[in-house]
């Protein structure tokens, strides 16, 4: 078959091999370095801020909730100012796995749609990252139940 | 009447003026190593409006009342206006355009609408259609990532061959008279789709789309890359533009010094994080309009040769499977006479 692009000495699968040659390599080990130094820092926040929950009276059981709740105002609060995502752009995945990364991805939205109304704006569009996060979370949460109900 | 000279490409007889060139940019790009070529550059990026979208708008207003004031023309004098952005339904110009009740022409092109708008300006200005074409273009960073990426503030790490879409806008005045540089010849490209699907490294989509143009046009009129004092492609940043020197060196096109790209050349790449560098639609307005229109008016580049690129696709069509179509539009610009 004659190519479209005469002009063009090469075909689409040479072009593949010559664009997999070019592409930047991703630093993997540092990426995950940091991903584990970061993510590991924010846990270590965690558990200071459960520890002082702790510390004021919750049950070992019950201070899970509160101390989640910290961490999302915190990443949430950082995000409004605008520093979450130059951080994350370093930390990767050590600030996207924590609840911090699902935090943010729900801020960075509101904030984003705040212009377009409260109901078609913040309302529908706050999800739009998260909202896979949820679904998929229930349906294993669902699977593992079943399977665990069986058993 | 200027003959084609060939399917792509026509070489004016009589090659109109771009009389008069502004450009205005966000703070990041004033920030950057041109800096100081550009007509305005603002604080923030919302500009004291309501929305990034209202910002892009304002962007694209002022460097049309500029590009009127710099070349001394009152709107009046314009017979048409023809400009194009990045957002859904080309809004920022439809609504520029609607304060300046011109006749529009609303063009999209992606990152290729400078160099769009200029061929068609020229045309138009060539055949004898309109005395002064008002062209112009913008893009702004946080509109454009929310619309075709993530939300201005979400956290992610950026892969190195990602680009920065450039805040900005560029407007041009397109005479039969005027003062040089003269747009002598235009190479209008075709939609080439290489396969690509990866929207953060738009210049790896659209890099045999650029090729495609610059051969096509070194093909037709029978030049060398070394007829050019500079030869520039739109945004197709470090990464494409390796990709883009490659597949012409396969056709016996060595692209050398004069080479270079608007995404790359509008960033520090070492200060500014931009990965592999600039994008959108002001990325080549910035570059074209501000900084080269200055080194040709100041006499230190007489012949170069604009190639605009862009993608074509849409966040629909890429999250349903499809890759990434792309085009590139080449202007040539020269000092003097031209021929």
């Amino acid at each position: 078959m004659a190519s479209i692009h005469p002009e063009l000495n090469i075909t689409e699968e040479d072009y593949q091999t010559m664009v997999k040659r070019e592409m930047p390599r991703p630093p993997l080990w540092r990426n995950c370095i940091i991903a584990f130094l970061s993510g590991g820092m924010i846990c270590l926040l965690g558990q200071f801020i459960q520890n002082i929950y702790l510390s004021l009276g919750f049950s070992s059981t019950d201070v899970g909730n509160p101390t989640v709740v910290t961490m999302i105002f915190l990443a949430s609060l950082l995000t409004g100012l605008g520093v979450f995502d130059n951080i994350a752009r370093y930390t990767g995945a050590g600030t996207a796995v924590p609840v911090t990364g699902f935090a943010n991805s729900m801020t960075a939205a509101a904030l984003e749609f705040k212009k377009e109304g409260l109901v078609l704006g913040i309302g529908s569009k706050m999800f739009a990252l998260a909202g896979s996060v949820i679904v998929f979370g229930v349906v294993t949460a669902f699977v593992a139940g079943l399977i665990s109900a069986i058993l | 009447m200027s003959p084609k000279a060939g399917k792509h490409s026509i070489l004016f007889d009589a090659p109109p003026y771009l009389a008069s060139a502004a450009t205005v940019a966000g703070p990041r790009e004033g920030q950057g190593p041109l800096g100081p070529d550009f007509d305005l550059i603002y604080k923030d990026l919302l500009l004291e409006q309501k929305s990034f979208e209202a910002a892009e708008r304002k962007m694209l207003a002022d460097a049309c009342a500029l590009a009127l004031e710099k070349g001394n023309y009152r709107l009046e004098q314009m017979d048409y206006f023809l400009a194009g952005d990045l957002l859904n339904q080309i809004t920022a110009s439809s609504y520029c355009a609607a304060k300046l009740a011109l006749p529009f022409f609303g063009l999209y092109g992606a990152c290729s609408t400078l160099a769009l708008s200029l061929a068609l300006g020229a045309i138009l200005v060539a055949a004898g259609f309109a005395t002064n074409v008002l062209a112009a273009t913008s893009s702004h960073n946080c509109s454009s990532e929310r619309q075709f990426r993530y939300p201005t503030e979400y956290g992610f790490q950026r892969p190195l061959q990602a680009q920065w879409t450039v805040t900005g806008a560029g407007a041009a005045v397109i005479g039969a008279e005027g003062q040089p540089p003269r747009i002598t010849a235009v190479t209008t490209g075709k939609v080439v789709d290489f396969n690509q699907n990866d929207p953060l490294g738009l210049g790896v989509a659209m890099a045999p789309a650029a090729a495609s143009t610059l051969l096509l046009h070194f093909q037709e009129l029978q030049r060398n890359p070394s007829y050019y004092d500079l030869i520039v492609t739109g945004d197709l940043g470090k990464v494409g533009m390796a990709l883009n020197r490659q597949i012409l060196a396969r056709s016996g096109y060595q692209l050398d010094d004069n080479y270079n790209d608007c995404g790359v050349m509008i960033y520090n790449p070492d200060l500014q994080q931009v990965e592999s560098g600039g994008s959108g639609c002001a990325c080549s307005a910035l570059v074209g309009l501000g900084h080269i229109w200055r080194r040709m008016q100041e006499g230190e580049l007489k012949r170069v040769l604009l190639v605009s690129t862009g993608a074509l696709h849409s966040p629909t069509t890429l999250a349903q499977g499809e890759s990434i179509p792309s085009i590139a539009h080449a202007v040539a610009l020269e000092m003097g006479d031209g021929s």
